[in-house]
């Protein structure tokens, strides 16, 4: 008895809760399945973003990925940044000087605040910065100061600290510092406008835990709160002086289970931006948001990198590799494969960094015949054999394939993609040089220069170079750059190593990145810097 | 009775300790390291990585990971995430509730809707309405349940506009409908079926035709002679289905959006955040065993012929 009549009262129950829904939702949808904002919790003013969740604790030299790094480019701001065509712009900084490339001066733009109201000093700069690099507080981006002079004692490579400050960075007065480096460096200068290089405010040192949680800076927006894996919420700051002044009044950095949510949602108006749309809307997005998908090319680049330890790429003749570079057909393959989202390479570094410069070489571009010919040239691949190494979690297993067919159809040499389950194990391999043949590079720019694209990746001591790359003679044009007495001119002899870079073939760049993202009605003006990521501050909410 | 409830409580803790450690052995075997991992394609300083290891426990050898994890599990600290640096005690109290709650509403969905149908197409049994059910569960049974998510998506929300796509940051009880009939929908099948099955039997036991010959009315008959004796293999399956609706939600909280226990499992499983998937896949243990007993003691209400010493 007593199970029939609740059936019949849940079953009734159920009705009620569906009419109840379907008054609830409808109405505001204009009928082709898209609708303006209707956001739930999002306060008026504000844009809303699909962010996920940081990996870590919001402090500037700890976070190195996009989602955490988009958090605090808005709650901090270093001493500059850089315009949509990498041209530096000052923000905090009045301005930063150099004779000789060794020592800088900085100055701060007078009547700066954190948002608790304590002014940002030079003493904020030198201190946060000493902090970072500190060994003891193992923070992930500390190598961005070892340019440094002192940086060692800082962070030595065994054992504790000798000191606790760089004997680089000195205060000179409240608003005025100077970074003293160990060598040389024409483009410092560029490499501030990495996050990193962000000031601290004393609230910081007395509970480092709690900041990371809620972090005061002094960027053009207020951290607000953080809902773990759920949203981050920040309000543009009223006080702020800086260009780059938001002109919204506020962001929320929601996290999404898959793209694919995300998306919906964009489509339903619960969801201003996009970063990236998924494999499956791809085909459709441009058709669903019309003038408002986004669909730009970005300082990034997808390369395969040989091994020059494997027993494939050995001694191995250059002609052989670019041999396989003209073998591979990427017109195509973006086009199809890869539906568009990449453009294909020219070059060892992307426009959109200064320096990017026609090679003015057939390398790049697809002949089956010559690829051919270049590999016997060069005396083949020994087994006439190679592999791919990729992430299988990353969305590359369909282009190694194609890349893959490519290469076996115009030269005739045996290509096989090899799958490693998750990036953690395709990170290993590399670390532990065990990738067969060549592994999937890919690389965005740190900072709008070509050097970040060559020296980081290419020199034989650089701790990114996983391929084991080592020339004397590209070593040398890379150490010539450094030398250079102005960016001018290191910018210009880092063109010619990248010359160089074509005869010896550390790699095979393949394609630039794209962001293909969109927005919704209820938002205007987005764009995307070098990074590809959307310039936040410029959105306005749509009249 | 009360003994067999306490042997039973006390099996737990074997179960539970072989849970953890095959979670915890596993997490351990699977390559890839979650610390070198943080800094991606870009420079590895070996130092730094070797004293976050060192800060985090994780250069020990596994026995004694383990150890130090059941020590602080006693203590009510189910360690540390390595990324965030967040207790994993916070991230579980964040999920569980989403996820119960939506668990909970597939759960009635499936128990009411499921046994009514059931009872329906079982009183004539082979007839139009028997088939018709028949038909309809075999489709929700062989639908994989993303289809029917993006289905649902699809109509309801795209289409008919009664719902929206997503489930928000707060996952309020209106939100959790859809997602909740999408993830109850395949036992719901499986409940249909089996009560639809059992009812149809015992509507030709002895016990049927004497309550009929004694002149009951038709509305006692089948509430609690035919209904009390059909409802013991729907028990056991609602038993562990309890478990598997909590812990294998993955597809559905992905598709929805819901930032429960299904969803958390995964990310921490690509970010081989071993602490919080042991953490997780342990109260969904403790959840298994829970229900099992309430299912075993609920043999003994709806069979008193079932008796435990």
């Amino acid at each position: 008895m007593r199970g029939a009549k609740s059936a019949k009262w849940v079953v009734g129950a159920i009705v009620v809760a569906l009419a109840a829904t379907a008054c609830g939702g409808g109405g505001d949808d204009n009928g082709n399945g898209e609708a303006a904002s209707k956001e739930k919790g999002k306060p008026a003013g504000y844009v809303s973003i699909d962010v996920g969740e940081p990996q870590k604790p919001l402090i500037p030299a700890d976070t190195n990925e996009s989602l955490g790094s988009y958090v605090i480019q808005s709650v901090f701001t270093q001493l500059l940044d850089f315009d949509a065509q990498g041209k530096i712009v000052y923000t905090n900084a009045e301005s930063v000087n150099s004779t000789d490339s060794k020592t800088w001066t900085v100055k701060l733009k007078q009547g700066w605040k954190f948002h608790d109201g304590t002014p940002v000093t030079a003493e904020s700069y030198v201190k946060a910065w000493n902090w970072y690099a500190n060994i003891k507080n193992n923070q992930q981006n500390a190598f961005w100061f070892q340019d440094i002079a002192g940086y060692d004692d800082v962070h030595p490579e065994k054992g504790d600290p000798k000191s606790e400050e760089m004997k680089g960075l000195k205060v000179v007065d409240e608003t005025t510092f100077t970074i003293e480096l160990s060598a040389p460096v024409p483009y410092f200068e560029y490499k501030l406008g990495y996050a990193t290089f962000a000031p601290l405010p004393e609230v910081f040192y007395k509970d480092t835990k709690a900041f990371g949680q809620a972090p005061v800076g002094n960027g053009p927006y207020i951290f607000e709160k953080w809902d773990h894996k759920k949203l981050i919420q920040v309000k543009a700051n009223p006080d702020y002086q800086g260009p780059n002044k938001a002109k919204n009044k506020g962001v929320l950095f929601k996290n999404y289970a898959t793209v694919e949510a995300a998306y919906q949602d964009l489509l339903s108006g619960n969801l201003d931006m996009i970063r990236q749309v998924g494999p499956k809307d791809l085909p459709k997005y441009k058709q669903d948001l019309g003038d408002r998908a986004i669909d730009q090319p970005y300082a990034a680049i997808q390369s395969l990198v040989p091994t020059f330890y494997s027993k494939t790429f050995k001694d191995i003749d250059p002609k052989v590799i670019q041999g396989l570079s003209m073998a591979v057909d990427r017109d195509t393959i973006t086009k199809t494969v890869l539906n568009g989202t990449r453009k294909p390479a020219t070059s060892f570094t992307p426009p959109g960094v200064a320096g990017n410069q026609d090679l003015g070489t057939d390398v790049f571009s697809f002949d089956a015949a010559k690829a051919k010919a270049l590999v016997t040239e060069g005396g083949g691949v020994p087994g006439n054999k190679i592999w791919i190494q990729y992430n299988a979690d990353g969305g590359h297993k369909e282009w190694v394939t194609a890349v893959c067919e490519s290469i076996r159809n115009s030269t005739g040499v045996d290509c096989v993609p090899d799958a490693k389950p998750d990036f953690q194990t395709d990170l290993e391999a590399r670390d532990n040089d065990e990738v067969k043949s060549m592994y999937r590079g890919g690389w965005v720019a740190d900072y709008p220069l070509n050097v970040n694209f060559m020296r980081e990746l290419y020199g034989t001591t650089a701790e990114a170079n996983n391929g084991r790359f080592s020339d004397k003679e590209v070593d040398a044009a890379f150490k010539k750059g450094d030398n250079a007495a102005t960016l001018e001119e290191s910018i210009a002899a880092y063109q010619e190593a990248e010359k160089l870079l074509l005869t010896k073939m550390p790699a095979i760049p393949l394609w630039e990145y794209k962001t293909n993202g969109g927005y919704s009605k209820a938002v205007d003006n987005v764009t995307v810097d070098f990074h590809g990521d959307y310039n936040i501050t410029d959105v306005t909410v749509a009249k | 009775m009360g003994r067999y409830v306490a042997r039973r409580l006390l099996q737990m803790i074997p179960v539970f300790l072989g849970s953890t450690l095959l979670v915890f052995s596993m997490m351990y075997a699977l390559p890839g390291d979650p610390v070198r991992a943080l800094a991606g394609e870009q420079t590895v300083d070996p130092t730094q990585i070797a004293a976050m290891k060192k800060n985090l426990g994780l250069d020990l050898p596994l026995w004694h990971q383990y150890w130090n994890y059941l020590i602080g599990l006693f203590q009510g600290d189910f360690g540390t995430q390595i990324a965030s640096g967040r207790p994993v005690a916070d991230i579980i109290t964040e999920a569980f509730p989403i996820t119960v709650r939506l668990t909970l509403f597939a759960f009635t969905f499936t128990v009411l809707v499921g046994i009514s149908m059931g009872v329906f197409a079982g009183l004539k049994a082979d007839q139009l309405r028997d088939r018709g059910l028949l038909i309809l569960t075999l489709l929700l049974i062989s639908v994989p349940s993303f289809v029917l998510g993006f289905l649902g998506q699809y109509f309801f929300a795209f289409q008919l506009g009664w719902v929206d796509p997503n489930v928000s940051a707060e996952a309020n009880w209106d939100e959790l409908f859809l997602p909740a009939v999408v993830l109850g929908s395949l036992s719901l099948a499986y409940v249909a079926r089996l009560t639809r099955t059992s009812v149809a039997e015992n509507l030709r036991a002895d016990y049927m035709r004497t309550a009929v010959a004694k002149g009951l009315p038709r509305r006692r008959i089948i509430g609690v002679h035919l209904m009390r004796n059909s409802m013991i293999p729907v028990v056991t399956f609602l038993g562990t289905d309890l478990g598997a609706l909590l812990g294998g939600a993955v597809v559905t909280e992905g598709i929805f959006n819901v930032k429960g226990v299904g969803w958390n499992v995964f990310d921490a499983l690509k970010h081989r955040e071993g602490a919080t998937v042991v953490g997780i896949v342990t109260l969904i243990v403790v959840v298994y065993l829970v229900a099992s007993l309430l299912v075993d003691l609920l043999y003994a209400v709806l069979d008193p012929r079932i008796r435990y010493a």
